[in-house]
Order: C-alpha cells, then sequence, then structure tokens
C-alpha cells in the first residue's frame, strides 16, 4: 500500500492569520486618518507616523495576548525595524516621482538630437535639446576614465599585492580623498592649472577635476574586489614559475575582472552628476562641442543650473527634463554594476 | 590487498599496524627509475621560522632521483613547510625566515643570484585545495605554466594531451577543453591542477596533502598518477593518510613537534617504518597510539 504524501508547510502563515494581520494594517491606517483630525498633527509624514505608531502598539498588545511579553518586544522591534526601512526608500520614492512628474512633460525626440544653440530660455519647450550636454557629460566622463581607472587599478594593485612599505598611509590617503568635496577639487584644478596653464575653460579642466574624485572610488572598490581573490591562486601562479607581474596580470586581474567592471562604473556614477567642479571649469556653452581640449564644453548639471537660473517657465521644464535624463543615465549604470558584480567574482 | 583510505582514527585497531606494514611491502620494490632528471633533491640543515616562532629545526633529507618520498607526522609540525621551503615558496609568508641549504643537482636554490622563478620552475608544486584558475578553460589551465614563464614549446596540442594524459585526465575532459576548469569535480580539479605542474616539465613535484579534500576514489587515481609520475621524476607528497603512505611512497620521513619546533624524527624505507620503525615515537605513531 502506498500513501502519497502532499507537501505542506507547517510553519506558513494560515488564512486566519493573514486576515489578522490585514485588519492591524486597516486598523492602523484608521487610527492614523484619526489622529491627524483630532489633534493638530498635520502633513504626509503625520499620517506616515502614526500608523508606524498604532501599527507597532496593535502588533505588541496582540503578541502579547497570545505570547505573552518577549513575543510582544519581538513585534514591536519588527515594526521599528520596517519602519527604518521605510524611512530610507521614502525620500528616494520621493524625489524620483518628483522629477519624472516636472521632467516627462519636457522630454522629446528632438532633445537628443539638436542643442541650444538656435534656442532662448523662453522658447517653446519643442524647439532647442540637450544633445550638447549629453555629449559633454559623455565626453569628459571617458576623459576622467582614461586617467582614472589606470591610476586607481594600480594604486589597488599596489595596496594588495605589492603591500609595499607605504600602503597602510596611501590606504587613510585614498580613504580621506573619496571625503574630499568637489568644489575643493573644482578649486584646486582651477587654480594648479587653468589659471596658470591653460587660461581657458575646456573640457579637459571638467574631466581633470572629475578625475580627482573618481581615483578614491575606483581604487577602493578595486581593492575589495582583488581582496576577495583567494590567495591560493597567486601562489599556484607563482609556484608555477610566473613573476609576481605575470601572475597579477594572467591570474589575479581575469579573475576579478567582472569586480573591476563594477568598480568602474560606481566611479562613473559618482561623477556622472558631479556639478560644482563642472561649474568652475567648463564654461558651459550652448553648442555641441567635439573638442574637449579647446572652448566651453557643456554638459548635463551645467546645463540643469543654467536652466533653473534663467527663470521661464520654458527653461524649469527644460531642467527638469535634463534632471530626468541625468538620473536615467545614472540608473543605467547602476544597474549594470548590480548586474556585473552579482555575478561570481572567482570559480 | 585492497583498501579504501581511512580516517587515521580508524587505525587504532591492533591488526592495522602489521596490515599498514603488509601494504608497503606488498607493493612491486621498483627499480630507482633511471629516466629520471637530474640527480636527486638534498635538504641541509633546515630550519623554519615564521615571526621569532621556531616551527621547524634542522631537517636533513636527501631524495634520490626518481623516487616518491612521503612525509608523515601530525597537524602542525612543520611537514608542509618543510617542502614550501624547498621550492621557494616559504618566502611568500610574511615574517618568515630560514637556515640551511636546499640542494638541486647539487646547487643551493637559496644562493645569491638564483633566478627564483626558475627553481619553482624545476621544482613544482601540487597544493592541498584544487585551485584551477577560473578565468582559463581546461586546456588554458594546463598551458598556464608555460605562459606565465613565458616558455615556448613546438606542440602545444601535444603537450596538452600528454600531460593530462599522464594526470589521468584525458579520457574525462578530451571532449570539452574550452570549458571552465570550475566545471570540473573536485578530485578531477586536482588532477587538472597536477597536469598543470607537469606541463612546465619539472624534475621535482611537490604535493601538500593533495588528496585530503577528495573522496576516495579520486585519491586512489591520483595515487595512480603519483606512481605513473614517479618514472620521471623526484615526488615528495605530505599526507596524513598513512595508508596512502603506505601505498605510494618508497621512503617515509616522520616529523613531530613536540610543542617546539618540528623535528624529522627517522626516515627509511617506507616498508621498514610500517613494519619496524626504529624510533618509539614513530611506531607510536604508525601504530595509532597517538597523533
Amino acid at each position: 500500500m502506498t500513501t502519497t504524501i502532499a507537501p505542506t508547510k507547517p510553519w506558513a502563515k494560515s488564512s486566519r492569520d493573514r486576515v489578522r494581520d490585514f485588519s492591524f494594517i486597516l486598523i492602523s491606517i484608521l487610527f492614523s486618518f484619526l489622529a491627524v483630525e483630532v489633534t493638530p498633527l498635520k502633513g504626509k509624514l503625520a499620517y506616515a507616523f502614526t500608523f508606524f505608531l498604532s501599527y507597532a502598539v496593535i502588533t505588541g498588545i496582540s503578541a502579547f495576548i497570545s505570547r505573552g511579553a518577549p513575543a510582544a518586544k519581538d513585534a514591536m522591534i519588527k515594526t521599528v525595524v520596517a519602519l527604518g526601512a521605510a524611512l530610507t526608500v521614502l525620500p528616494i520614492a520621493s524625489i524620483i516621482f518628483t522629477v519624472l512628474k516636472n521632467g516627462l512633460p519636457g522630454i522629446h525626440l528632438s532633445l537628443f538630437t539638436t542643442d541650444m544653440s538656435m534656442a532662448t530660455p523662453t522658447d517653446p519647450i519643442a524647439t532647442g535639446g540637450l544633445l550638447h550636454a549629453i555629449t559633454g557629460t559623455i565626453t569628459m566622463v571617458i576623459l576622467a576614465l582614461i586617467m582614472s581607472v589606470p591610476i586607481g587599478i594600480l594604486t589597488a594593485l599596489y595596496l594588495t599585492e605589492i603591500k609595499g612599505k607605504f600602503a597602510g598611509p596611501i590606504r587613510f590617503l585614498v580613504q580621506a580623498m573619496s571625503g574630499v568635496p568637489s568644489i575643493v577639487a573644482g578649486l584646486f584644478i582651477l587654480s594648479a592649472v587653468l589659471y596658470p596653464i591653460t587660461k581657458a575653460y575646456s573640457g579637459l579642466m571638467g574631466s581633470l577635476a572629475l578625475t580627482i574624485l573618481m581615483i578614491p572610488t575606483i581604487a577602493r572598490t578595486s581593492e575589495e574586489v582583488l581582496l576577495l581573490i583567494p590567495n591560493d591562486l597567486r601562489e599556484a601562479g607563482t609556484a608555477l614559475g610566473g613573476t609576481q607581474w605575470r601572475t597579477v596580470a594572467m591570474i589575479v586581474l581575469p579573475a576579478a575582472r567582472s569586480g573591476l567592471m563594477t568598480a568602474v562604473i560606481l566611479g562613473i556614477a559618482r561623477i556622472a552628476g558631479e556639478t560644482a567642479p563642472i561649474l568652475l571649469l567648463t564654461g558651459g556653452g550652448d553648442k555641441v562641442n567635439p573638442n574637449a581640449f579647446n572652448g566651453p564644453i557643456g554638459s548635463l548639471p551645467y546645463y540643469i543650473w543654467k536652466s533653473f537660473n534663467a527663470g521661464s517657465p520654458e527653461a524649469l521644464t527644460r531642467a527638469w527634463a535634463g534632471l530626468l535624463v541625468l538620473m536615467l543615465l545614472v540608473l543605467i549604470l547602476f544597474v549594470a554594476a548590480r548586474a556585473l558584480s552579482s555575478r561570481k567574482v572567482s570559480k | 590487498m585492497i583498501q579504501t583510505p581511512e580516517s587515521e582514527k580508524d587505525m587504532s585497531t591492533p591488526a592495522q599496524p602489521s596490515s599498514l606494514a603488509s601494504v608497503a611491502s606488498a607493493k612491486p620494490q621498483r627499480t630507482q627509475a633511471s629516466t629520471a632528471q637530474g640527480t636527486g633533491l638534498e635538504a641541509r640543515g633546515i630550519h623554519a621560522w615564521f615571526g621569532k616562532n621556531h616551527v621547524l629545526s634542522d631537517v636533513n633529507l636527501e631524495f634520490s632521483a626518481g623516487s616518491v618520498t612521503a612525509l608523515i607526522g601530525p597537524s602542525g609540525c612543520g611537514k608542509s613547510t618543510f617542502i614550501r621551503t624547498i621550492n621557494r615558496m616559504h618566502e611568500f609568508i610574511p615574517g618568515a625566515a630560514m637556515a640551511g641549504q636546499v640542494l638541486l643537482d647539487g646547487k643551493d636554490v637559496y644562493a645569491p643570484g638564483v633566478d627564483v622563478t626558475k627553481i619553482r620552475l624545476q621544482i613544482g608544486m601540487v597544493f592541498q585545495k584544487p585551485n584551477p584558475f577560473p578565468s582559463m578553460t581546461i586546456g588554458e589551465n594546463v598551458l598556464s605554466g608555460l605562459k606565465l614563464a613565458q616558455l615556448k614549446v613546438e606542440n602545444k596540442d601535444e603537450l596538452l594531451e600528454s600531460c593530462l594524459v599522464r594526470a589521468g585526465l584525458w579520457n574525462e575532459v578530451k571532449d570539452r577543453l574550452n570549458t571552465h576548469g570550475g566545471s570540473l569535480s573536485g578530485g578531477q580539479q586536482q588532477r587538472l591542477c597536477i597536469a598543470r605542474a607537469l606541463a612546465v616539465s619539472p624534475q621535482v613535484l611537490l604535493m601538500d596533502e593533495p588528496c585530503s579534500a577528495l573522496d576516495p576514489g579520486s585519491t586512489l587515481r591520483i595515487e595512480e598518477t603519483i606512481r605513473e609520475l614517479s618514472d620521471s621524476m623526484t615526488i615528495v607528497i605530505v599526507t596524513h593518510n598513512m595508508q596512502q603512505a603506505a601505498r605510494v611512497s618508497d621512503y617515509t620521513a616522520f616529523f613531530l613537534s613536540d610543542g617546539g619546533p618540528g623535528e624529522m624524527i627517522e626516515v627509511a624505507r617506507t616498508s621498514e617504518i610500517f613494519s619496524q620503525p626504529k624510533d618509539q615515537r614513530t611506531e607510536n605513531y604508525v601504530t595509532g597510539r597517538f597523533g
């Protein structure tokens, strides 16, 4: 005789539990509306706050009745933790919502095909575009990449592979550098390069400042990735008669490839929306400038700043549209970084 | 008599010592391989330190060309440290220091001016944990030593096949040389690492507990490989498995640490170590009374 045993989940919530949980939420919502009506508390935050408070109290009481004081504490702390998570998500969601609401009316196809050289701030939305800003941002990011990726990765290699005498101080400096305000990087390039040497705005000046900001991000992320590579592999390479350089180049770096890619993308995301040094060093400009070494160059942050300053309703919409494009650009980069980093680093 | 490898603890039954000895003597006595390269390896007065910690004291051992020597002893007695001094991997650890000489073909590998990468080409190493290079395919893994050391060979495909055949892996991987090494089982990965070590044709092969992470079947396969390889090279194998020592080695050296630095207590033909050890401590260890 064979009996078939159906798989069950005795630990799963029963439908009665679910109804109870749902009713708790309903009661809390009700209570929060009531509280806002009766007390002087006002605004969206008041709803959220009273909701969480009442939910914590109700679940706490329910747990206390059914399972006693420890369970009540557990339930209340669960709610507080959820509140923390909600508080993190709220501003982000709010920002995205605002940018989408204000930026979407300004999005149109010619945004990506024309620049602002033939348009004034008061022109209708459909004239002019963002091409100069998008190309300017991309040009400067690429230039900054060319300079910062080798420096950043070499720094990480010094810290993890060579482990030289100065590894400690350098690690400390790199960490300190990642806290340097961007305006400081901008002023540094302004006073050290632009005024004494080139005496003119250009994309290169902006890229130099962005490089300063990007190196610490790339160096630190790369260092962490390289530390994840098992020491076995380095030993195996050396035991096969490889020099340290050959071992690093042939085994360590390829094994860390996807992680290093992530480091680079995080670096790009760090600088793509950087505004202060751009304002100081690039000179803006409304025309597509393909030459990063000569003349003012536009960029998304500069364009947004300039449009907000222009103040006309059309210019404001353009600024929001620019913000939306910039955020999408950064979002795409972050998604790419996550996709790359979720792949295993080794094996 | 066929025995599957067991953990050391199972050897405390009285019947075991004599059976280990019979395993050791049941091996066909090999005539010393004439095809082996070089004139052998000798360690003279090897000491090793980690920082101020003296871990290995005055080890003198001779490995004749084409022999298999097993190093046995409890954990922490310096066996692994000893073989890492032979191919100069010891210096990789921060704070490491050593004294003594390692003579390969009569020349000290620690002499000033010696190219350490050349030493490691002549003295290959297989590690405890299989460590194929994750970014390379099976074929690239085998040939990676050539690329690392920037050596040129006439016929890469031939070398690839011969290394995999000698490591006993060819039949299992010949159809998927372009897949990644990570897709192999643990035992196959370890044989891949052996093939990788063979590709640069070392004259000495050091093996640091090569089977400790493997199942009995893979272990037997690798032991066969070791016996086949001993025709052409000198092999030093660290093992915690005394049956393995009895099965594969010509000579066995017993290491022990009594709280202080590790020492080499006794070395002799493997059949002697397991049947009539001279030192009481060796006898205690091989009969499973401690360790």
